[in-house]
């Protein structure tokens, strides 16, 4: 009989009832192949694999991590709930020890839902691996967490909701902005003033192949995982990067993706995007959860895998060796970056325009952030969504230090109630979430 | 007249029913060298004195294969097992003479790879020279096309003597477990076999010439010539005769707890308004896993024979049992003899009993009531708090749509109803302890053989409908037609409803005893491909209800 040789965690919610609509790729479909291939496998029968049931999360997990606007309860179902929940319930497995790891094969994803939320954009309202990872520090007192997206969109909502936090190390791997959705991840775009280099962004060209993506995994990603030494590693495990996604142009596998996870060795992974859903995700999930356990996955390729064919050329070897050593270069800096990033108190401001896709929105930010070098800085974001609301939202970090805490009451304190319809407050230090 | 048989193993019961009661019941010791002898004994007292042509009915319960699988006294079997991608199929071996071959089918049921007839005929003359006689085959995703174990048993077919195929086993996905099951019926066919051809011939040379049922572990029945096909089924129908004997005593629209308090172990099940819970996937025990539809039973090393004794200074009971109690002439203190101890039951011997209990007390620094009433209400606390444990289990177990996750049934007992030899003298006390009505069934000693004498023919159905590739199909009952693309819900139920019903009938049960259906699981997909629709993905599985054969209520009242 089979043995795990880690005891890993498993929350299945396939959402057999949510659909964004009936013919869109993010639909009910799209986990039933998967399901039907980890029941034929019978994969919760194998010793040291225990299946866990998703809680539902509430709304103070959702205000942890965003601002939802209006509220929590418009922008989410219970689908929504659910599938947060279904991370929240391997967290709390892998931390209170039950397990050594653990999968969410939860959907609708949440990888490109930021902080502030007006809906729907990229298939996701709220994000998952952020309302999880904000669970954990003020739950488990964690302090220092890496999120590794594998996604092969950028993971631009966790990106944003992390960018100026000096204790999460996000790095994401994706196919280059300038060939698909959502257009972002470029190097160079590495954090806030206080936590440049926390976020690291590793765009690949099409036509990435397996030997691609363990090369970045080896040169890139390990490497600085090995220097941040994050208490808790959490991959956001998307699965379109693989050769038959039709949504996107790599060629990764179901072989790579086990290896991936085998080198990476997460504390939990959490499903984002893929919808190859009949030729992909029944072995890519497969690979996943075997090379979670320590399992053999040696048999689990796709009917139709051909290494051969799906060899990168050497030219796009060349470019992500250059990629590699142009972050590379970056991570080494990061020090450096954050010195150089303004005069500690001033309150440094960035526009931004954010467009939501699924539910056709367009939203303005002006952020203001305090430079800090004793903590990720407290800021402010005055976000105006149309159709929508206008708002002003204030962020004290978690681990903020006595002079961002003020800062940030001030902020909150001074603003005009008329001119926002809402004026939100995330103290994240005291765990509380105001409005008014 | 019908005749029910439950052979326990410690005890078996009979009884012999008709509408107006009981008219004999019979309690022997099981001989488990001679399960024969100890059928045809039963048989025979029950039929003293009756015209055998009286008797419209026989169910029969065995340990027969389960005790063959304890022994590991069953048939080799050449087991040929084609996976495809996935887990390494090597690691479900069932021992020797298991082959892993090429052939690959996916979960929408189409080819990828096909099999090669010479690697099976390679297999088959090495299952020859060794001497093997039955085959399972089983191939992956069976259940949605099973041509490669078509095409496989064919080329077997002429030099073997009987080959199972996987997905006749079941509808339900596992393929580990499948091929678990499959291996099982195949390794206990000719025992199972052999044994009820003896039994079926005894009873002609008594008049009795009425078609046997057997019980299966899902508390239904099914006839003796369909049990040829799946002997495996039979397995465990011991609890499920107790559950079935302790249904009409339930609560209507509540949920109870069945506790059969046996000499070495109690089996614990549980009713939710009079129909007992079913396994979602099949029985398993330890690491033994199966596809058999099965009741949800689990059993606790502890019983009214299990032995007393004082273990670091504390009090343990069971889980071996040395014999009967001492007051039946038994080596050890048991909990029985705590009963008798405390003038809670009337027979045995009280001098015995005593001096096994006064053993226990010395080390406790008791006296003799004093041990034996600890005793007793150690011997509840173990059981009950197995079986509050159990309903924490079933209650955490995942769901897997929002409704169902959100509209889960919680399982909250209202009634305790106790079975076996010690039953009554349990009822109160526990009671007591947990202030949870419960109450001994009527004839608690036999309730088992009455259980299994009146249970139905149970049965279920699965299908899969794909309108993109336009047919329906449910190949463990050999059924696939084709079907158009506005195929639907209404349409798939109705198909399901005739199979199931054939199915019945087909297992023996009449036509009066088949209407009791419910659909189990429902689910509808839209298939998409590029943007647009496709068609649909439907399935259903739908089930005859355990429970029992109308016309004898009266009797149970």
């Amino acid at each position: 009989m089979l043995k795990a040789s880690h005891k890993t965690g498993l929350v299945f919610f396939p959402a057999f009832d949510w659909a964004i609509d009936p013919t869109h790729p993010e639909r009910e479909e799209r986990l039933l192949y998967t399901q039907d291939q980890v029941t034929e496998e019978g994969i919760f029968d194998i010793n040291g694999i225990i299946e866990y049931k998703p809680d539902l999360v509430t709304f103070q997990d959702i205000q942890r991590a965003h601002f939802c606007v209006p509220d929590e309860k418009t922008i989410t179902t219970q689908s929504h709930l659910i599938s947060a929940g279904g991370a929240k319930a391997i967290a709390d497995a892998v931390l209170n020890k039950e397990v050594k790891n653990g999968f969410a094969l939860v959907r609708p994803p949440g990888h490109h839902s930021m902080r502030v939320s007006h809906g729907g954009r990229g298939f996701c309202h709220i994000n998952m691996e952020a309302i999880m990872v904000e669970y954990i520090r003020s739950r488990y007192g964690i302090k220092k967490i890496a999120i590794i997206d594998t996604d092969c969109h950028h993971g631009d909502g966790t990106n944003n909701i992390f960018w100026h936090d000096p204790d999460v190390l996000f790095i994401s791997l994706h196919q280059d902005g300038r060939t698909l959705y959502p257009g972002s991840g470029f190097p160079e775009e590495l954090g806030g003033p206080n936590a440049k280099g926390s976020n690291l962004n590793i765009p690949l060209p099409p036509g990435t192949s397996t030997e691609g993506y363990l090369y970045v995994i080896k040169n890139c990603v390990l490497p600085a995982l090995e220097e941040f030494k994050p208490d808790l590693i959490v991959n956001s495990a998307g699965q379109d990067n693989h050769y038959t996604d039709p949504l996107t142009n790599m060629n990764f596998s179901a072989q790579g993706y086990a290896k991936l996870t085998t080198l990476l060795k997460p504390d939990i992974a959490v499903l984002e995007g893929g919808y190859s859903i009949e030729g992909a995700l029944p072995y890519v999930n497969m690979g996943i959860i075997l090379a979670l356990a320590g399992l053999d996955y040696s048999k689990v390729v796709e009917p139709d895998y051909n290494p051969e064919s799906l060899k990168q050329s050497v030219s796009i070897t060349d470019k992500i060796k250059k990629t590699t050593d142009l972050v590379n270069s970056y991570w080494h800096q990061k020090d450096a970056l954050r010195q150089k990033s303004g005069t500690p108190g001033d309150l440094v401001v960035r526009h931004r325009e954010v467009f939501y896709d699924t539910d056709n929105i367009f939203e303005r930010q002006k952020e203001k952030v305090r430079i800090c070098q004793d903590c990720g800085g407290c800021f402010e974001i005055d976000s105006s969504a149309g159709p929508g609301h206008h708002i002003l939202a204030i962020h004290i970090p978690v681990n903020a230090c006595n002079a961002c805490i003020e800062t940030g009451y001030q902020l909150f304190d001074q603003a005009d109630k008329n001119k926002f319809d809402f004026v939100f407050l995330q103290d994240r230090p005291k765990d509380l979430y105001q409005t008014k | 007249m019908i005749i029910g048989i439950d052979v326990g193993g410690t005890n078996t019961d009979a009884v012999l029913l008709s509408i107006n009661g009981i008219e004999k019941k019979v309690k022997v010791t099981t001989n488990p060298a001679d399960l024969f002898n100890t059928i045809l004994s039963c048989f025979t007292r029950l039929l003293d004195n009756i015209d055998p042509k009286k008797i419209q009915r026989v169910v029969i319960s065995t340990t027969l294969t389960t005790n063959a699988i304890v022994q590991q006294n069953m048939n080799p079997v050449g087991m040929i097992v084609s996976a495809g991608p996935g887990i390494d199929p090597i690691a479900f071996s069932t021992g020797e003479h298991y082959y892993c071959v090429a052939g690959s089918i996916n979960h929408r049921g189409r080819e990828k790879a096909p099999i090669n007839n010479m690697e099976i005929e390679d297999i088959v003359e090495k299952l020859k020279k060794a001497g093997i006689e039955y085959i399972g085959v089983v191939s992956k995703f069976c259940v949605r096309n099973p041509s490669h174990e078509i095409l496989i048993k064919r080329i077997l077919n002429k030099h073997f003597k009987k080959i199972f195929m996987g997905h006749h086993v079941s509808g339900n996905l596992n393929f580990p477990r499948r091929i678990a099951t499959t291996h099982l019926n195949a390794a206990v066919f000719f025992l199972h076999k052999s044994f009820f051809e003896a039994v079926k011939l005894s009873l002609k040379e008594k008049g009795l010439v009425v078609p046997i049922q057997i019980l299966k572990a899902d508390g239904g029945t099914m006839s003796l010539e369909s049990s040829m096909s799946f002997p495996g089924q039979t397995v465990l129908s011991g609890p499920a005769a107790s559950i079935m004997g302790a249904i009409p005593y339930a609560p209507k629209k509540q949920d109870a707890i069945v506790l059969d308090v046996g000499g070495t172990t109690t089996d614990i099940a549980f009713l939710v308004n009079k129909a007992p819970l079913l396994e979602p996937m099949g029985i398993q025990r330890g690491s033994y896993k199966s596809l058999i539809r099965s009741l949800q039973t689990d059993s606790i090393g502890i019983g009214g024979d299990s032995m007393v004794r004082i273990k670091n200074k504390e009090l343990s009971i069971g889980p071996d049992r040395k014999g009967p109690a001492m007051a039946f002439g038994g080596p050890e203190p048991t909990p029985t003899d705590a009963l008798v101890v405390l003038g809670l039951m009337p027979d045995g011997d009280q001098g015995n009993a005593r001096k096994g209990i006064h053993k226990v007390a010395m080390g406790l620094g008791l006296t003799d009531i004093e041990a034996a009433d600890q005793i007793f209400k150690k011997c509840c606390s173990i059981i009950l708090k197995k079986t509050f444990e159990m309903i924490d289990r079933l209650n955490s177990k995942p769901v897997y749509t929002v409704h169902e996750f959100l509209e889960g049934y919680k399982i909250s007992p209202q009634k305790i109803l106790l079975l076996g030899g010690p039953a009554p003298y349990f009822a109160k006390k526990i009671e007591e302890l947990y202030h949870i009505k419960t109450i001994a069934v009527p004839e608690s000693s036999v309730a088992n053989a009455i259980g299994a004498a009146l249970a139905r023919a149970t049965c279920e159905v699965s299908l899969n409908a794909d309108t993109e590739q336009g047919i329906v199909s449910a190949h463990e009952e050999g059924f696939a037609e084709p079907i158009s693309k506005t195929y639907s819900k209404d349409d798939l139920i109705e198909t399901a409803l005739t199979l199931l019903k054939e199915k019945a009938i087909n297992l023996g049960a009449d036509q009066d005893n088949i209407n009791e259906v419910e659909v189990v699981e429902f689910q509808q997909f839209n298939i998409v491909r590029n943007f647009s629709p496709r068609g649909k993905i439907l399935r259903i599985k739908m089930q005859i209800k355990p429970g029992m054969i109308k016309g004898f209520e009266k009797i149970l009242q």
